[in-house]
């Protein structure tokens, strides 16, 4: 049926709207850290975005040619500072590839565990914060109740709660602690003594327990949520063509349809780390997706990161079993003055937010001639402008959040 | 595909004069193009079925200079500034790495920075990547459909990551060292 002049709904096309630049942040509470967002919009219809980033910029490749490779450690983990880990470990790893060094099978363990344990508490808060962004609350406090935990058991391990500096070269800076006092939120939360003393990995162990049964709640609230489903399936689709040509790693490129996991399919330095392992790739689509949920969408993207943590948890256990059993040390000495070789060496590893890149240049010295971060986010958030362009602006926080920047990270 | 094998594959496609260079025993076997040549190689790589590097994980610079002239003797390298490729396959599941070599000025004494084409075109990141290559180390990427800085603010002098750089005294009021 055309529309006539009587129709009270000719008056959409009648009337003109202006375009309008609306700024959003860069302390916009949904665009997870710094980030601003310059928005050429008609009414609620975004026309233009453009992502201005560098409000965090640290120089933390400058200074990283001014100091000895373990010095720089403590600068990887403030750049991702929710996946503080994993960080350490993609950086460690760069410089032991570029100077060949292997370690002990134990610091291997030793390096899963605590890597995935890492992922879990980044990707919790990716769950929480996703959520906070699409207006409801419980979730984060849920997800920041179980990470606390996580936090206490690092602060067991290396004194620090957010930036460990845990993984160093050659392995790690401790090993891991044997009789612990229980966390108090794994005390309150299993109701046990809260004087009660324990190992570290029976804490760890007790943790996660608890923490597996409580995913098919959180798939409850939020992943099977009509309202949730609503705000995200079928929005922000990102083709596996754009994906790629973009650069987009980790839950974003696998949320996208691409099969492609560097714990698996990574360099022979990284993948021996989970060789042994047993655990699966998660990538779209999925069989049990609700039926308005399209390959590539915003909901794709939180379900990766959602069954990544059933991975990890598994992969934990896994490496727990292994931890009495494995030879070696946790660490083999790294002299600070020691000298990187005339040679570079480049090494993606997989973080929780996707493949993070340090691309170390040796110069015969001890400070790296040139050391680079090559960050994932960086990647995943050029991807914005082809997501939003077109849609509402009530959908950027939706689109933006799916992708689960860091800042930090991006900026350097 | 091999580094070995992709070079021969370059060399037979593009000639000597493209393929300037190599080294098959660093860490990461790199591969070094003519700065005139690299559109045409990255096109190559991306589209070729034998080759097909669909994924570019990583574009910087980096600048090889001693500032301190009682070092220059024991510096290893010539000066120069380098443009690196990271590339990866998904499909192929094979990696390379290509490097551009340029002067570390196009001119001397104006200090003007050297161009190095741009591979915007090719993948799509590199529109990012080039950027912070340009912000940072300083390299003019030419036909760059928007080369702004991206990490430093608009107004920022000089390219942070170059060896001579010299940190500014004074920005907008806030002081420097």
């Amino acid at each position: 049926m055309s529309l006539t002049l009587e129709d009270p709904r000719v008056i959409e096309f009648d009337v003109r709207t202006d375009e309008m630049l609306v700024n959003m942040g860069p302390q916009h509470p949904s665009t997870h850290g710094v980030l601003r967002l310059l928005l050429r919009t008609d009414g609620e219809i975004i026309h233009e975005i453009t992502p201005h980033i560098g409000y965090l910029h640290r120089c933390a490749e400058k200074i990283g040619e001014n100091l000895a490779t373990p010095q720089w450690v403590p600068y990887t983990d403030r750049m991702d500072y929710l996946a503080g880990m994993n960080m350490n470990l993609g950086m460690a790893l760069a410089v032991e590839k570029l100077i060949g060094m292997e370690v002990p099978e134990k610091a291997m363990t030793i390096r899963v565990l605590v890597a995935e344990l890492g992922r879990i508490a980044s990707h919790l808060v990716g769950m929480g914060a996703y959520g906070l962004d699409l207006g409801t609350f419980s979730p984060f406090l849920y997800a920041f109740r179980e990470r606390e935990i996580i936090l206490d058991l690092f602060e067991e391990l290396c004194g620090a709660r957010l930036t460990y500096s845990y993984f160093t070269i050659g392995g790690a800076t401790h090993d891991l602690p044997d009789i612990i006092p229980i966390p108090p939120g794994l005390a309150a939360l299993t109701k046990r003594n809260k004087n009660m003393k324990l190992t570290w990995l029976e804490a760890v162990e007790m943790f996660l327990n608890w923490l597996e049964p409580r995913i098919q709640e959180y798939h409850t609230l939020l992943t099977r949520n009509q309202i949730f489903i609503k705000r995200t399936a079928g929005l922000g689709i990102l083709t596996k063509e754009l994906a790629i040509s973009h650069g987009c790693t980790g839950p974003v490129l696998r949320g996208s349809g691409v099969d492609f996991d560097l714990r698996r399919d990574g360099e022979p330095i990284y993948t021996r780390y989970y060789a042994g392992y047993d655990f699966d790739v998660i990538s779209a689509p999925f069989e049990d997706a609700p039926r308005e949920v399209v390959l590539g969408d915003n909901w794709c993207r939180f379900y990766v990161r959602m069954l990544e943590v059933v991975q990890a948890i598994k992969l934990v256990r896994q490496a727990m079993a292994k931890y009495p059993k494995s030879q070696g040390t946790y660490r083999v000495p790294y002299k600070m003055s020691a000298k990187l070789p005339v040679d570079e060496a480049y090494l993606e590893t997989e973080c929780p937010r996707g493949a993070m890149g340090f691309y170390i240049v040796g110069n015969d010295k001890a400070e790296p001639f040139r050391a680079r971060a090559k960050s994932s986010c960086f990647c995943n958030l050029s991807v914005t402008a082809p997501l939003c362009e077109g849609f509402l602006l009530a959908d950027i926080p939706a689109i933006v959040g799916s992708l689960d920047v860091v800042m930090g990270e991006i900026d350097r | 595909m091999i580094a070995e094998d992709l070079h021969k594959l370059l060399i037979t496609e593009f000639g000597e004069s493209a393929i300037t260079g190599s080294n098959f025993t660093a860490k990461d076997p790199w591969i070094e193009v003519a700065t005139v040549a690299i559109v045409d190689v990255a096109r190559f790589l991306k589209h070729d079925e034998r080759t097909q590097f669909d994924h570019l994980n990583d574009l910087t610079g980096v600048d090889y200079f001693e500032p301190d002239a009682k070092k220059v003797a024991k510096f290893n390298h010539q000066p120069h500034v380098e443009v690196v490729y990271h590339l990866t396959s998904y499909a192929l599941r094979h990696r390379i790495t290509i490097k551009v070599k340029v002067p570390r000025w196009k001119d001397e004494a104006t200090k003007t920075i050297p161009e190095v084409p741009s591979v915007t075109s090719i993948w799509a990141i590199a529109d990012w990547h080039e950027r912070e290559c340009y912000d940072l180390v300083g390299v003019n990427f030419t036909d760059h459909p928007n080369l702004r800085r991206i990490l430093c603010p608009e107004d920022w002098e000089g390219h942070p990551l170059r060896k001579d750089y010299d940190m500014p005294l004074e920005y907008h009021g806030v002081r420097g060292k």
